[in-house]
């Protein structure tokens, strides 16, 4: 998405050119191609979650540098300067059409809404509250995977948040996750991908391995439409693909079928 | 910088080759004095190799690491499985598409304990490597070892896991079938368990493909070992688009036992023999069967609800961050 002026925009996608205010009206979702661009963590809870109900927890958490990684310090202070966040991950709770829900949004702008400690952090709290608390967790995903400059300390991210959704199974919480662009490797590879639910944005990047690794490793010709939603659901890998316009309102009706089951 | 462990090992191979001539001309010789004269410089030869191995191992930095952990001759989850246990029954098919090779695992007796083991298996042959897809395994792979940890689990037996991997497989057939969750589905039937579990690190702990099947009561890391969350190569395209700075990567990533010991990520670092642990493999599967059989007792001693407990306790600490 470039911007030409304030008053127009170019799609990225189909490289139309579009009124900035009828492209945000329209939920940052191209009027012409229908390509859904990236919203921000808190664009995303205003447009899912009830009014003003969203009460964030944990957002001084903040990321350090254990590694003393070539590059990590200034990074992090551009992302928080850029973002007005301090990590990757915005995460509390709101309401879903009056229903107590626990929430987690990642934020691409935000180094790639990468997974380091922080982030795992968030994401183990989260699914921990929805387990103590027996209600739902919705994560909303937009990763491209485990944060590099943390080293073993992300890897280890998802072997944290995948023992979290464990908590959540065993105290029959559910777990909706949401995968918009991109929701990638070791974040597809660990408590994404074993929520009880798995809803996606049109056209989002899904995937284990970025498309050069994975031209590299496999043999014969790259389907078209290869880490897509639409791939991922024609797989099996995800229950359904959703509009944004039909997000909260999916959300919703599931949460009011699954939520509260275990608790008035 | 060398980029592989031959290349690396080279100086010592011009030594080895000397040794085997002088060797090839002693026998010949039928002088007796000469004869002594060759034995001689052949001593003085093994000496240099000895001290100069000593003096390499004392020394490894993280790049050197990175190649003693993917050396060729580096024993493999198959040498420490017939070194270690006894009875090893190799169990195939993850019941739902097909064989993985890449993932080996059945059951096995550890002196007298019976147990599950299983661990990524790199091949030694060009045939075997392209069967074992060089260690990079499939969905079905990590179905596999799913299947395996819930029997482990029916009849109550410890489970034992190698890891030793590049990655797992990302290729568009292992996208279709699902490795993602595959990986994420094995790392939560882990977090399952509660009979006594142990990973050992014994080569490349290589991101998402080693995680998979890593997350027991306990990780234990070979000495030489290494364990990143992305190949040094790759993060060095990353950072500096070249490939070719890996031995950089591999410092700025801190992948080496210490380093994970240091930030808490591992419980034990298993010390290797000091010539390296292909020269010396049997030194090498002594430690680890020492200290697998340690820690598989400790754990047998605690009740099952605390097994989960402390596995989970031990995992949710995993991170470096600051609050407030």
């Amino acid at each position: 998405m470039s911007t030409k002026s304030e008053a127009f925009l170019q799609c990225s996608n189909c490289k139309k050119i579009l009124f900035s205010v009828d492209f945000e009206q329209n939920l940052r979702v191209c009027p012409h191609c229908g390509f859904h661009h990236r919203l921000t963590a808190r664009r995303r809870i205003e447009l899912t979650f009830d009014e003003d109900s969203f009460q964030e927890l944990d957002a001084d958490l903040r990321s350090v540098d254990p590694l003393e990684f070539p590059e990590y310090a200034s990074k992090l202070a551009s992302a928080i300067s850029k973002t007005g966040q301090n990590d990757s991950m915005v995460s509390g709770r709101a309401a879903l059409e009056g229903r107590s829900v626990s929430v987690a949004v990642s934020d691409f702008n935000f180094m790639g809404g990468s997974m380091g400690s922080v982030n795992g952090e968030k994401i183990a709290r989260t699914l921990e509250r929805a387990a103590e608390g027996h209600m739902p967790a919705i994560i909303f995903c937009a990763s491209g995977g485990a944060r590099m400059q943390e080293g073993l300390l992300s890897l280890m991210q998802m072997a944290k948040t995948t023992a979290a959704v464990s908590r959540c199974r065993e105290a029959g919480a559910p777990f909706i996750a949401v995968f918009t662009d991109p929701t990638m490797a070791g974040v597809l590879a660990s408590y994404a991908s074993i929520a009880d639910i798995i809803l996606a944005e049109p056209k989002s990047l899904i995937g284990f391995a970025g498309l050069r690794v994975a031209k590299q490793a496999g043999v014969g010709k790259v389907p078209d439409d290869f880490q897509t939603a639409e791939f991922a659901y024609s797989h099996g890998m995800i229950d359904r693909v959703v509009p944004r316009k039909e997000m909260r309102a999916t959300l919703a009706t599931l949460v009011r079928i699954l939520g509260g089951s275990h608790h008035g | 910088m060398a980029k592989n462990f031959n290349e690396w090992m080279q100086p010592l191979s011009e030594l080895e080759e000397g040794i085997k001539r002088l060797e090839a001309a002693r026998d010949r010789e039928t002088d007796a004095l000469k004869k002594a004269d060759l034995t001689n410089h052949i001593d003085d030869f093994k000496r240099r190799r000895d001290n100069f191995l000593d003096v390499m191992y004392a020394r490894l930095g993280p790049w050197e690491k990175v190649l003693v952990a993917r050396a060729p001759k580096r024993p493999y989850t198959l040498d420490y499985i017939n070194s270690i246990f006894t009875n090893f029954v190799e169990l195939q098919g993850d019941r739902r598409f097909g064989a993985d090779h890449a993932i080996i695992g059945g059951c096995a007796m550890l002196d007298d304990q019976p147990c599950v083991v299983l661990g990524h298996q790199k091949g030694r042959t060009i045939q075997e490597r392209q069967q074992r897809n060089f260690g990079y395994a499939r969905p079905e792979g990590y179905r596999k070892a799913i299947r395996l940890f819930e029997m482990a689990q029916r009849f109550g037996l410890p489970v034992v896991t190698f890891v030793d991997t590049p990655g797992a497989d990302a290729g568009v057939e292992a996208e279709s079938r699902g490795i993602s969750e595959a990986i994420a589905a094995s790392m939560l039937k882990m977090f399952e368990l509660d009979v006594p579990s142990v990973s050992v690190i014994i080569g490349e702990g290589g991101s998402g493909g080693a995680i998979g099947i890593a997350c027991s009561s306990r990780i234990l890391m070979q000495e030489h070992a290494i364990y990143s969350v992305i190949a040094p190569e790759g993060c060095a395209a990353i950072l500096w688009r070249m490939p070719e700075r890996g031995a950089e990567a591999a410092r700025a990533l801190r992948l080496t036992a210490q380093n994970a010991l240091d930030f808490g990520l591992v419980d034990e670092i298993v010390e290797e023999p000091k010539r390296g642990s292909d020269r010396q493999p049997l030194e090498a599967a002594e430690s680890i069967k020492e200290s697998l059989i340690r820690h598989l007792g400790e754990i047998a001693k605690l009740p099952k609800a605390k097994i989960r407990e402390e596995r989970y306790q031990k995992f949710r600490q995993m991170g470096v961050f600051a609050e407030g």
